[in-house]
Order: C-alpha cells, then structure tokens, then sequence
C-alpha cells in the first residue's frame, strides 16, 4: 500500500465510492439481463406451446 | 460512373451501419461484440487502476490526492460522453423512428448518472483538503450539477409516461436541451475563464495536460472506461430489447385469452 499520507482518507474514501458505484451499477445491470432473457425465455416457449395446439 | 451512381455507392457504404438499428441484428451482433468488450475493458481499466493508484508518485501541488484523478477525470469524461451517445441515439429516434436508438439512450442514462455522481462525489472529496471547501458554485461545477438534474429528469420522464413511442419522444428533445449542460460542463473553464476548478487534464494542447507520469495510466484508465461503458450499454439495451419483445408477447397472450 502507497504511503498517502494525510490525504489517505479523501484518497480511500474516493477510490472506496467509485469502485462500489461502479460494481453496484455492473451487478444491477448484470442481474436485470438475467431476469429479462429468461422471463422471454418463458414467454416465448408458452406462445410455442400454444401456437402448436392451435394447429392441433 | 454518373452522379446518381455515386450518389448511391456513398449511401450503401453506410448501410452496415443501419444494421444495428435492426432489433434481431443489433442482439446478435453485440452478442458477438460482447465478450471482446468485456475483454478489452478488462485490460485496460484494471491495469490501469492499478498503476495510477499504486505506480504514480506524489505530486507536487497535490500530494497523495493526485491519484483521484484516475476515478474523477474518466466518470466525469464518460459522465459528458455518455449524454453525446444519449443525444445521437435520441435523434436516431426522433428522424428514422429505429426503436434501438430510443432504447439505448434510455439503456445508457443510468450509466451517465453514476459516472456524474461519482465525478461529483470525488470532485467534493478532492476540493476539501484542495480549496478547504466541499463544494463552490463554480462555472464547470454548476454545469455538472445541472447535468446530473437532467439526467435525473431523463430518467423519471421515460418512468412517468406509458407510451413508450411518445416517452421515447419526450425524452428525445430532453436530451437535446440537456446536451448545452454536456458542453458546458466541458468546456465552461474556458468560456467563463474563472472559478475554482482548474483546466483540462486532457487536452490536443499538449502544454495544458498533466505530467506524462499521470498521462499515461489516465489515458489507459479512460480507454477502460469507454470499454465499461460500450459494455454495460449492450447489456442495458439488449435487457430493454427483451423487456419490449416480452411486453409484446404477454399483449398477444392476454388478447388470446380474453
């Protein structure tokens, strides 16, 4: 670890906000593609399924 | 070859570009893109982190706090940048009507406003041992303050409205009103030519940048960030793309049920 001397705190604090934004920001983003592929997905076999039994 | 002729060669160079206003085209083509952005941002924002924050020397006017400008200097870039992204993908909308362009602008707001308020946040941080003050009603700051409103307004306005072709409208112009904000945030140090808030750490004049020793993790720290910011936009678009396909298809099974 560098010697920050006393800036350490506005150094750590600034560093320690960004990154936990940032990674708040990837894992939400993350998260919602997730929820939003598999939802459509679901949705997607369900209009198959019901496509194939209207020919039936 | 006549005018007409050429006329037409010169447009149909560009039509690869029009290919990704193409919903079905746009998913598979930043499928593709994806893990190669993802890459890049990798090596390019992590190394960098690391040798700004762990390879760069004090400074003589700032001490240790010269290394915030490797998380201030690029969020506040990307902060500006991504409004410019959000305005072309809006006027995309508003004259060709391609509803991949009205869902990216909407996919990259969140992504603004966290790059605004981490440049805010660590601007406030790095002003207090550097001005004694947390905060001065400086041209550039004011600017940024104003931004992060808008994109706050962008926001709530694509929430607030039902429709999504008018939200989409909407927000369009409001983002043509906020782009002053965007280039005023940029480059109000030099039409005001006061404030608290230095000049540019980047700059195509070379005696206004900073001392090679920071330049060079900076500009790898800003390659990373446009990377992130590439890759969280693919991911948030094709997200709203899904969402608008699985809206489309529960209509079609509520009509089918009723």
């Amino acid at each position: 670890m560098p010697d920050l001397g006393k800036y350490a705190e506005a150094v750590l604090s600034a560093w320690g906000i960004s990154i936990f934004l940032v990674l708040a920001l990837v894992g939400l983003s993350w998260r919602q593609s997730v929820v939003a592929r598999r939802q459509l997905e679901a949705a997607e076999a369900r209009a198959a399924k019901r496509g194939k039994s209207d020919d039936a | 070859m006549t005018k007409m002729e050429r006329t037409k060669q010169s447009r149909d160079a560009w039509n690869w570009l029009w290919e990704w206003a193409n919903p079905v085209k746009f998913m598979h083509l930043t499928g593709k893109a994806l893990p190669w952005v993802v890459g890049l941002t990798l090596v390019t924002l992590i190394p960098g982190l690391i040798w700004g924050f762990f390879f760069t020397p004090e400074a003589d006017k700032f001490g240790s706090s010269v290394k915030i400008i490797y998380v201030h200097v690029p969020s506040a870039m990307m902060a500006i940048n991504a409004w410019a992204m959000m305005l072309v993908a809006s006027l995309i909308w508003l004259v060709r009507r391609h509803h991949v362009g009205a869902l990216a602008a909407k996919a990259a707001a969140p992504v603004g406003v966290v790059f605004t308020v981490i440049a805010l946040l660590t601007g406030a941080i790095w002003g207090q041992p550097m001005w004694g003050t947390w905060w001065a009603w400086d041209p550039r700051l004011t600017s940024f303050l104003i931004l992060f409103l808008f994109y706050l307004g962008y926001m709530a306005l694509w929430a607030a409205i039902d429709d999504p072709d008018t939200a989409a409208d909407l927000t369009s112009v409001l983002a043509i009103v906020g782009s002053v904000f965007a280039v005023l945030s940029r480059y109000a140090v030099n039409f005001w030519n006061q404030g608290l808030h230095q000049g540019a750490s980047l700059s195509l004049d070379a005696e206004e940048n900073v001392a090679d020793v920071y330049w060079q993790p900076l500009v790898l720290t800003l390659v990373g960030i446009v990377a992130l910011f590439v890759a969280l936009v693919f991911i948030r678009t094709r997200t709203q793309l899904r969402r608008r396909r699985l809206h489309a298809l529960e209509l079609r099974e509520r009509m089918a049920d009723a």
